[in-house]
């Protein structure tokens, strides 16, 4: 069964679903170690990102703005970008500067990139700082796909077209948007099982899973460096996880004759399954017990979890490469979705297991939500949620207003088991609510304990 | 026309920076000083000017413009309401490659056509962008069409990002104001008194306006609208019938206090409600002013009388606090009045405040904060490089730092206390009851157990 795929005319977009592609693109570059992301438009473009960023993990986000004002924007602004990456260089002395354009510097079509080899060659205290340029208006996509643009301008600026010898014991994994800092930590622990070094790109976990330096830091704190990306080419295989992450893959593998195995992200069992095969057939190792054993735990979550989600309706929204497993998920538990909202219209779209996915925004969601058992998208669900007095669970960017979302796991079998015991206790939770109403309990909470 | 309202408001006259200035940094105007490309931090003008109107809470505001500019920002305030929540939605264009390469306006009207349809509110604001400022979208000539064929005020806010910073957005949103909204409807004759006020530039973040209310309410004053926080339209465009405005946040709202006492004689004055001594000055100017409009005279007795019991109220209730807040030292990085606002609190409780950052403050503000700090210069800093105050707080020249979410991380990376006193604040500072919610924070914070914690080093990194 193929899901329609529904893209409304609306002309007023209610309740935004989707942050912008240079928010996603300054993410990405985040991911990089001592790397300074540079939004090249007005300064409130990276201000509202900066802001979104800092409510979402709660750190300080080291990103900074052309400054573009009226007059420089129609007259050209290569000179405010220039001044920018000097500013910059000698300010934080970042390894890396990765410009994102706007919606405003690319309404006029300004080509940065062609430039930038000019700018470096003529200002010497740029010759130690990698500058790589994504074009990410914001009028088209939103940040999965900034993200993933920034991700295929890294690799065609840092990873050299000469082969390189194999490293049977080294991986490389293209990480989407989808995934938290904790989510990589899980994936790079489960290739460690198989005996496989994995390098991350982009990188989360090393800069954006909360940590306490010891050492004041301008830039981002960690993440995937410059002599990473020079080793890509050495990696036994590249698995790009989240289809987002198939064009960065595509110009990986031209470059480097690496081979690509597409996955979606590892969240549910089958989806799981099909990581720990393809590392098994990679490394040509058998499956560690301590994952065999996990996945029995997995299957043991899923058959504790059933009664609960068999027959539930769930409202869902997310971009495309978060909404998939999460659909399947609900689905492979007995979960109808009656509604299903995503970003972008993308060809995995039609693969979610529902009658129908809208590409449009929350109001949409809101709207074939009323009588559903849960929500589940962003933070900006909540209204939605209070409104309809349907519980919301969070997932995906941003989560502002609950702490400790980049540590959380959705992914391999651990993060799936654990992802689905907790949606099992909200549906219990609610059940509670439904008994103490019928028993005449109104208002008292001890029955709850 | 965009370009006259600029040239207009970097002219205020009754701006103290303003005047302050030479002919030639006149001309310049306050927009684009301090914008160095690498080195910049702070919102858009179109941010300043969102900040400024989103707190009418029951008007749609609809964002004309690519995802970021709503997609990326909205319900991220804590403007609170009494009532209506349509304002925290978010409403926006969403304008596609399409819409920039064939013009917005179309799909401009479409949308306010659905949103004044879907939900009915008594007035759109449109705010303009730069994407569709740069292609040449008449926004403005679309708001008055809709006006016109809809029924309902299309209000357009022409504030596009890259005319300057967040505080010449906050101007311009007054303009907007003046230009389509106050003075557009009229109460009702037998309902308007001597003893009403408007408050300007005051956002009720937080619900902070209902800790100064009861007050107000005590002393028969009532507040006609709060320009703009927890507004409704409709109180907006009477609010030229109040006795007195009261501007908080100088900077931000000149523009509308200055001009509302030019067409319609209100008379105003710059107050604010945090710090004790501000809150009572602030009370004791509304009244002798209402007074002065036509109330009865004993309203500033009977406003004397009440500052005099919630100052020692207030006192009493901030003092069981002192023993554990004595000798504790202050990092104050805030700017403008609570420079020194808060400053006497602190002294009352017995901290030392080492250093207080008087960026964005006027020179009456430097000589008030300079007088508190007993004629320290050396106290009073501009802006501190974050290495510089993290090594600060790293090495324990402050105990705790009270300043806004930009330098949150500096402090906690650093493992010192921190509060924020800025507009992204979850506690409400304002008034007396304030002042004690602020000393109760920074008991809590300065005094949790965490910090001992989280600065000692891990087992094995301990000196042996």
């Amino acid at each position: 069964m193929n899901a329609a795929v529904l893209t409304p005319r609306k002309a007023a977009s209610v309740n935004p679903l989707k942050s912008s592609a240079p928010l996603g693109a300054a993410m990405a570059y985040l991911g990089m170690a001592e790397c300074q992301p540079l939004f090249h438009g007005s300064q409130g473009c990276t201000a509202f990102a900066m802001v979104l960023m800092v409510r979402h993990f709660r750190e300080a986000i080291p990103v900074q703005t052309t400054a573009m004002n009226e007059i420089s924007t129609i007259l050209g602004g290569m000179d405010h970008v220039e001044q920018a990456l000097v500013t910059i260089a000698a300010r934080a002395k970042p390894k890396l500067i990765g410009i994102c354009s706007t919606g405003l510097t690319e309404t006029r079509g300004e080509d940065v990139g062609p430039e930038l080899k000019i700018l470096k060659a003529r200002n010497p205290e740029l010759a130690d700082v990698g500058v790589v340029f994504a074009a990410t208006p914001d009028y088209a996509g939103g940040l999965q796909e900034g993200w993933a643009i920034a991700v295929t301008a890294l690799i065609e600026a840092f990873v050299p077209e000469t082969p390189l010898p194999t490293d049977r014991d080294q991986i490389t994994i293209l990480a989407s948007s989808a995934l938290t800092p904790g989510d990589i930590e899980e994936l790079r622990d489960i290739a460690e099982a198989f005996g496989l070094r994995a390098l991350v790109l982009p990188d989360l976990s090393g800069s954006l899973d909360g940590h306490v330096p010891d050492a004041y830091q301008g830039t981002s704190y960690g993440g995937t460096t410059l002599e990473d990306m020079a080793r890509l080419g050495a990696s036994a295989a590249t698995l790009a996880i989240g289809a987002s992450m198939r064009r960065p893959a595509e110009v990986l593998e031209a470059r480097t004759g690496v081979p690509t195995r597409m996955l979606d992200v590892p969240l549910g069992l089958a989806a799981a399954d099909a990581l720990i095969v393809a590392l098994r057939e990679i490394s040509g190792r058998p499956v560690p017990a301590r994952l065999r054993r996990q996945r029995s735990q997995t299957v043991d979550a899923l058959l504790d979890s059933h009664f609960y989600y068999g027959g539930k309706s769930v409202a869902l929204a997310a971009e495309p490469d978060l909404l998939l497993p999460w659909a399947r998920l609900f689905a492979g538990l007995g979960a109808a979705l009656p509604v299903v909202v995503s970003t972008v219209n993308t060809p995995e779209l039609a693969a979610v297991p529902a009658a129908s996915v809208t590409v449009g925004d929350l109001e949409d969601l809101e709207h074939g939500a009323a009588g559903c058992d849960l929500l589940v998208t962003h933070a900006h669900g909540r209204q939605a949620s209070s409104r309809l007095g349907v519980p919301l669970y969070r997932v995906g960017f941003p989560s502002f207003d609950r702490i400790g979302s980049q540590h959380r796991v959705s992914v391999g079998y651990r993060g799936t088991r654990d992802r689905v015991f907790e949606i099992a206790n909200l549906f219990l939770e609610s059940m509670d609510h439904e008994h103490e109403g019928e028993d005449d309990h109104a208002g008292s909470h001890t029955a709850s304990g | 026309m965009l370009k006259d309202k600029l040239a207009d408001v970097f002219n205020e006259p009754d701006c103290a920076t303003n005047q302050a200035k030479s002919a030639a940094d006149k001309k310049k105007g306050c927009a684009i000083k301090g914008l160095q490309p690498g080195a910049a931090a702070g919102g858009c003008a179109f941010d300043g000017a969102k900040i400024a109107l989103q707190p009418v809470v029951d008007v749609a505001h609809l964002v004309h413009g690519p995802i970021a500019c709503e997609g990326n920002a909205w319900d991220n305030r804590h403007a609170a309401s009494s009532g209506p929540q349509l304002y925290r939605m978010g409403f926006t264009t969403d304008l596609t490659e399409l819409d920039v390469i064939h013009g917005g306006e179309k799909k401009l009207w479409k949308a306010i056509k659905e949103v004044i349809a879907k939900y009915n509110p008594p007035a759109v604001f449109v705010y303009q962008t730069c994407v569709p400022a740069l292609i040449g979208d008449d926004v403005k000539k679309v708001c008055a069409v809709a006006t016109e064929k809809l029924g309902i005020p299309v209000i357009p806010v022409d504030a596009p990002g890259f005319v300057g910073s967040k505080n010449l957005g906050n101007k311009l949103a007054g303009e907007t104001l003046l230009d389509y909204v106050i003075g557009t409807a009229e109460p009702d004759p037998d309902d308007i008194r001597p003893t009403d006020i408007n408050l300007i530039g005051e956002y009720n973040l937080v619900g902070e306006l209902w800790q100064i209310t009861p007050l107000f309410d005590e002393l028969g004053i009532r507040i006609r609208a709060g320009i703009t926080g927890d507004a409704r339209y409709r109180d907006l465009t009477i609010c030229h019938r109040a006795s007195v405005n009261m501007l908080l946040c100088g900077q931000a709202m000149i523009n509308v206090a200055r001009k509302m006492q030019e067409r319609w004689g209100i008379p105003y004055f710059e107050g604010s409600f945090y710090g004790i001594e501000d809150t009572s000055a602030a009370l004791r100017a509304i009244a002798a002013l209402c007074v002065q409009r036509g109330a009865a005279p004993d309203l500033i007795a009977r406003t004397d009388a009440l500052i005099a019991r919630e100052e020692a109220r207030c006192w009493d209730r901030i003092r069981p606090h002192a023993d554990r807040l004595k000798g504790r030292k202050v990092l104050l990085y805030t700017g403008g009045h609570k420079t020194w606002s808060v400053v006497s609190a602190l002294h009352e409780m017995g901290m030392e405040v080492v250093r207080t950052s008087v960026r964005k403050a006027t020179e009456t503000d430097k000589a008030k904060a300079l007088d508190l700090m007993d004629g320290n210069e050396d106290a009073l800093v501009q802006a501190i490089p974050n290495p510089e105050m993290y090594r600060m707080l790293r090495e324990g020249e402050a105990d705790i730092m009270l300043s806004g979410g930009r330098t949150q991380f500096v402090a906690l990376k650093a493992r010192t206390a921190w509060l924020d006193i800025n507009q992204e604040r979850l506690y409400a500072y304002a008034g007396y009851d304030g002042m004690v919610e602020l000393v109760k924070r920074m008991d809590l914070a300065v005094n949790n157990p965490v910090w001992a914690q989280v600065r000692a080093p891990a087992p094995w990194e301990a000196a042996p």
